[in-house]
């Protein structure tokens, strides 16, 4: 609902063209345009190796025909499907945006306690000139850089880097940028033993100290408080399709019903999309999409993320660190006072 | 245990009519197996005498046992919005929150209660966990930013005594919003000069761990309790493996360098006091003298963590 209201998103927007490529990763609910799509392959498949019949026409009709199901599936997403969509194998990630967004981007490494944690990529970059820092949740892409990134889920040695990033941005004087995109804290006990729980709360605390400019965006997952230990900023933001809660799905689901397999009534029960976090008044923006996700446009979704920060840095431009600080921390005191 | 301590002791003490008991005289010590009488197991603080095992204390008991003479007065419970997110699992979480409201007749599970512990006037912050299993939510966050911030006003350290499960579930991501929310007011009394002591007891787990109570100036852990950010059924679904013994617990917490000590609960107040009293700049509490003092008191010695 709030979509349509919010200042940055929308779903119709002319701008983010969706380019739409022959062959993605469906999702479930994506059949019907998977079907059109296969069909469309097949007849080009057919004209290449020089078949009599003309398909040309039947290719522009099967597309215009995809194209409407996309548009009408992406119209009114559920939850659940947003969830999905979040969770996209080819969704664009932590380092695409890191790559595409920064110039000179120099990745700084380790706690300087126990390790380096590779689901947190932190270092230096410039954003459009600017010096800033960079913290991000990188899931990885195949198999293998998803086990490097054990999946997103960080370690208390990847929130301790983080603090690490922060306070070093605060002495000289560098904004911190955050990308969020994380199932959740690692669940494990090698995470307990090192204290996964002290070392989220420390990170919180430093986005809470720090007397610089914090930008925060959720771009797929925002996965409780693995995420918020790096998205308590002065500004924060969600891509259209991400989600952003304090429990997976799944997880509400095996708590509240004892049934795991009602992820998706906890999904809408538990209001977890961007646009129910802009009307919760949680979130100061929701960044638009391409049609059909940011995977099926990662250029565009990566550009209006690139914006809206650009934006949200400039309206910080003229605040003294005092009252930067100060910003975050009344943000975050009126957070549910004005429901 | 005989018939007597069984059947005649309550008996005696019903005809006797000394106060109206509850249904469960005998309680059974999960630890030992042990029968404790109540009463017994009341005055020491819901100690099991015989074993050690501490079970789960009634908030407003431990406040009674805590301040000097049993003497307190409470904040009243800020207002907040009811149920924003209309949510709904097996029942309504109105009517879920009605009931709990009945039946510990609190207003949700914080309670902030002032008072002095040998004499120092301190603020205390305490979960009650049988409240919605001490679930933070919007209520709980609040009532703990004005905990903190009368611990501010009048220049008091704040002690809180944490047992919760963790976010409130049925207010989503308001309940995850009071991470950071409850983290700005302990900065702030950090900033203002001011001790913070979490006592971590059983159980204390997942946002709770993840924001306020893992960021005091002392942890102190009462014997056994569980702590600790995930469940221990999601760390054995996600690594396969048995969880190895005492994983969790408050002394597993302290051999890994989360909390600061492990301290029975019948010597928390002493203990709390006398590190108080140091960071406060106060005298030593002295001590009463029962008899002829035969050696010279002995100062307080705290333990040294390396």
């Amino acid at each position: 609902m709030s979509a349509r209201n919010s200042q940055l998103g929308s779903q119709e927007s002319t701008v983010l063209q969706a380019d739409i490529q022959s062959m993605y990763n469906y999702l479930d609910f994506e059949k019907p345009v998977a079907d059109l799509d296969g069909k469309i392959l097949e007849l080009k498949k057919l004209a290449e190796e020089g078949g009599a019949l003309d398909t040309n026409d039947e290719i522009v009709r099967l597309e215009k025909r995809s194209g409407e199901a996309l548009r009408d599936l992406y119209r009114k997403l559920t939850p659940w499907q947003k969830a999905q969509i979040a969770r996209h194998p080819d969704r664009p990630h932590c380092v695409d945006y890191i790559s595409r967004l920064f110039t000179d981007f120099t990745p700084l490494a380790g706690d300087r306690n126990y390790a380096d944690d590779d689901a947190v990529q932190a270092g230096l970059a410039r954003f459009n000139g600017q010096a800033v820092a960079v913290i991000g949740q990188e899931k990885g892409s195949d198999t293998k850089t998803r086990l490097k990134h054990n999946f997103g889920m960080a370690m208390p040695e990847g929130y301790r880097k983080a603090v690490r990033i922060m306070e070093l941005a605060d002495r000289f004087n560098l904004p911190v940028l955050t990308l969020v995109d994380t199932a959740g804290a690692f669940p494990g006990i090698a995470a307990e033993e090192r204290g996964q729980a002290e070392a989220i709360a420390r990170s919180t605390a430093a986005c809470l100290n720090v007397k610089v400019p914090i930008v925060s965006v959720i771009i797929g997952e925002g996965g409780s408080g693995g995420a918020i230990a790096i998205a308590t900023a002065n500004r924060v933001y969600m891509l259209e399709h991400s989600i952003y809660s304090v429990i997976s799905p799944e997880g509400a689901a095996s708590i509240l019903w004892h049934d795991s397999t009602r992820a998706k009534d906890a999904a809408t029960s538990m209001r977890i999309t961007a646009q129910d976090l802009y009307e919760l008044k949680i979130i100061d923006g929701i960044i638009p999409e391409p049609l059909g996700g940011a995977h099926r446009g990662r250029d565009a979704a990566i550009e209006a993320t690139g914006n809206i920060i650009n934006v949200a840095l400039k309206s910080m431009g003229n605040m003294d660190r005092e009252a930067l600080r100060q910003d975050r921390r009344d943000k975050y005191l009126a957070i549910g006072r004005n429901l | 245990m005989n018939w007597i301590t069984n059947y005649v002791r309550p008996k005696i003490n019903s005809m006797l009519g000394r106060r109206e008991m509850p249904e469960n005289l005998w309680i059974k010590d999960p630890e030992s197996g042990e029968m404790v009488f109540h009463t017994d197991l009341e005055k020491n603080q819901w100690v099991v005498p015989s074993s050690g095992h501490h079970m789960r204390i009634p908030a407003k008991d431990r406040l009674k046992f805590f301040f000097d003479n049993g003497v307190y007065e409470t904040l009243e419970q800020p207002k907040v919005a009811t149920d924003p997110l209309k949510f709904r699992d097996e029942k309504r979480y109105v009517d879920r929150l009605k009931e709990h409201r009945s039946k510990t007749g609190q207003e949700d599970t914080i309670i902030n209660a002032l008072g002095t512990i040998e004499g120092l006037p301190i603020v205390v912050t305490i979960h009650d966990f049988n409240f919605i299993g001490g679930s933070l939510g919007m209520a709980a966050g609040e009532a703990i930013i004005k905990g903190f911030e009368t611990a501010i006003a009048q220049r008091k350290p704040l002690v809180l005594f944490a047992a919760s499960g963790g976010a409130r579930m049925q207010e989503g991501i308001l309940s995850l919003m009071q991470l950071p929310r409850t983290t700005v007011v302990v900065e702030m009394l950090k900033e203002a000069g001011l001790p913070y002591i979490v006592v971590l007891t059983n159980p204390t787990t997942g946002g709770v761990t993840a924001s306020y109570a893992m960021l005091g100036d002392v942890h102190i852990a009462e014997p056994g309790a569980l702590i600790g950010f995930a469940g221990q059924r999601v760390i054995e679904q996600t690594v396969r493996e048995k969880l190895p013994e005492g994983f969790q617990r408050a002394e597993y917490l302290k051999t890994h360098g989360m909390v600061d000590m492990v301290v029975p609960r019948t010597e928390l107040k002493t203990t709390i006091a006398r590190l108080l009293k140091m960071l406060m700049g106060e005298p030593a509490t002295e001590k009463v003298v029962e008899t002829e003092a035969e050696e010279p008191a002995v100062p307080a010695v705290v333990e040294v963590q390396p």
